[in-house]
Parts: structure tokens; sequence; C-alpha cells
């Protein structure tokens, strides 16, 4: 399963998508580089918060946050933070492989806790946990009503890809071209 | 300086969204901000999720602000540098400064980092100004010219008993 190429393929002209730190952030360049994209190139953890304040200032479009299972866990106090500011338009996907792929696939402790379960207890209006293209397509189109906040957790595998890029975007290049893309000044 | 004008101040130059993790030093700001219905106030886990909610505003063309202590720099130095001063992302800091000068100020948790907290902001190059009193609105208009013209997040080192 090609988990980033199923969601991004599921993702609208409008809609807006963020991706944390390492290869996540590589893969969303290398396969579906787009200018609603905002590739997060280091401060894991802290895609999630700045996804929660982005989805408040731009209530008329989707936002959403691609990170991983570790960096959700270095942040996990954002999960109930945005649970309690409800951003209807905000959709959360966790791609729990659990492992810090981008470091050399390090075991996180993913495997142990469940942050499906975590997300229900903060009080996500609707929470999936999918393993497969399919699940990942039946996710995507329900979340499409705007009756967030959302998780999704895809429960996937350890897939380097062989010499995938670098995104090659200044950070200020993607700056200017994400603020454009959002109408910003 | 009341804490109300204080909040009516930054108000009238435009912030109108904060989030952020409570102080003593801020007394009453927080209260202003928070129950003002003009502005919206995300009360933040940590400061540095505050620091990455509120710089969501810069993309829709405002700018955010945060209001947490010097306490919680140690969290935001990630995001300071590997975000903010990176993607040239501004931001206003409102930091109550806890201990200021060190030992024996304030209570011994707040010694180290109120004696290291200019310097910490020095060696980050984060622009700052210090709020004792004298010429409030000079100093954040200084702050707030310092933040556009650079780009990148500033500090108002807000001294305790300087807002009622």
């Amino acid at each position: 399963m090609r988990a980033i190429e199923t969601i991004m393929s599921a993702v609208g002209t409008d809609d807006l998508v963020l991706s944390t730190t390492g290869m996540i952030s590589r893969e969303v360049f290398a396969t579906a580089d787009r200018p609603g994209n905002f590739y997060m190139l280091g401060s894991m953890g802290l895609l999630s918060s700045f996804g929660l304040g982005l989805a408040a200032m731009v209530p008329g479009r989707r936002v959403f946050v691609l990170e991983g299972d570790g960096s959700a866990l270095m942040s996990l106090g954002t999960l109930p933070l945005i649970a309690v500011e409800s951003p209807s338009n905000l959709v959360h996907v966790i791609l729990d492989n659990e492992a810090y792929e981008s470091t050399g696939g390090q075991p996180s402790i993913s495997a142990e806790v469940s942050l499906a379960d975590i997300g229900r207890s903060c009080g996500y209006r609707r929470v999936a946990e999918v393993s497969d293209a399919e699940g990942i397509g039946a996710a995507m189109a329900e979340c499409a009503d705007g009756g967030g906040p959302y998780l999704i957790v895809v429960k996937c595998s350890i897939a380097p890809v062989e010499g995938i890029p670098r995104v090659s975007l200044s950070p200020v290049e993607i700056r200017d071209r994400f603020k454009a893309c959002l109408g910003g000044r | 300086m009341d804490s109300q004008v204080f909040c009516q101040t930054l108000k009238a130059r435009g912030l109108r969204f904060f989030a952020g993790v409570p102080d003593s030093t801020l007394g009453r700001t927080y209260t202003a901000i928070a129950e003002d219905p003009e502005i919206r106030y995300v009360p933040a886990v940590r400061e540095d999720v505050a620091l990455g909610v509120a710089s969501a505003c810069y993309f829709t063309g405002s700018l955010g602000g945060v209001l947490m202590q010097n306490s919680g720099i140690g969290n935001v130095i990630n995001p300071l540098t590997s975000f903010n001063l990176l993607y040239k992302v501004p931001a206003l800091l409102v930091v109550g400064w806890r201990g200021v000068g060190g030992e024996p100020n304030d209570a011994p948790e707040h010694w180290i980092m109120g004696a290291k907290t200019a310097e910490m902001l020095d060696l980050l190059g984060v622009p700052y100004e210090v709020l004792d009193g004298e010429d409030a609105e000079t100093k954040l208009d200084r702050l707030l010219a310092a933040i556009e013209e650079l780009s990148i997040p500033g500090v108002l080192l807000v001294q305790p008993e300087v807002l009622e």
C-alpha cells in the first residue's frame, strides 16, 4: 500500500496539506507537489499546532495535517487541544508505522499504544483506523463533509523509497508559495 | 500599566489572535485577552504549541500573539530555530519575566532562566524590548517595527508588577 499516494489522490484542489519533517514531507513532495502543500522541514511535533491555527484562520478550506506516529507522540498534548478547539475543517492524519522511519526505522511506542483510542478519548468528532488503500479511500470520502475534527490513523509498514529526493524548495519559497495560495498579503 | 489598556493597545495594532500558557507576571492581561469578544484566544498546552498555533496568522496577513512565561523559552527554541527564524514567520511573544537578574529574585526555579533570559534571546537573534513601566507604547511599536522588518518573532519581556 502506498499510503501517501492514496491520500494525496483524494485531496481536493482547494484543500491545504501540511506535512511533517523527514520522509513524510519528502514523499509528499515527490508524489504530489502542489501550491497548497506546506512542508515543515524541521520542528518535529509542531505541525499539528500549526494546522490547528491554520484551520481556525481559513474555516472555509479543509486542512490536512500529515504526520507520523513519532511526531504525534511528541506533541500528544495537541490532540486534546484540537478536540477542544474543534475546527470542523481539520483532518489529522497519522501515518503510523510504529517507527522513526526517517532516522533509520527505530521502533516507536505506538506498537503498544493505540493512537486511535487516544484520539477517541480526546474527543475528535470522528476517528478511523485504517490499514489498506480501501480503508484510506473510505476515510477520505467520509471526511469530505466538514464535520471534523477527524483523526485518521493509517497503520502502515516501513517502506523507505529508494533515492527519494529532499524537498528542493527553500523554506522561504515554501512559505511564499503557500501564503499566495491562501491569498495572504 | 493597566491590563485592559495594554490589551486595547495590542488590539489597536491589529493583534486579534493569541495562544498561550498563563503566567502570573502578565496578571490580568491574560483575563483581558481571553475574555475579549474581539480576540480569539487558544489555551495552548505548551509554549511551543502556542507558537505553532499563533504562527498561522501570518499566512492570512495578520500577526499572531503568544502569552507565556520565560521558563517556557526552552520549549520554543526548536520551533524558533527550525520554523519561525528559518521560514521567516513572525509572531509577537509577550513573555512574563520571572526571576529578573537571577538569585535571589523570585522563587528558586526562576533564578537561572531569570538571569539568562535576555542573553538567550540575544543568542537566538530574536529582537526584544523590556517592559518595565516606562514608554510602553514606544517600546511595543519599536518591537512591532522590528518584527515587520525582519519578518521573525519578537519578544516583549514583561517585568513583574508592570501590568496590573
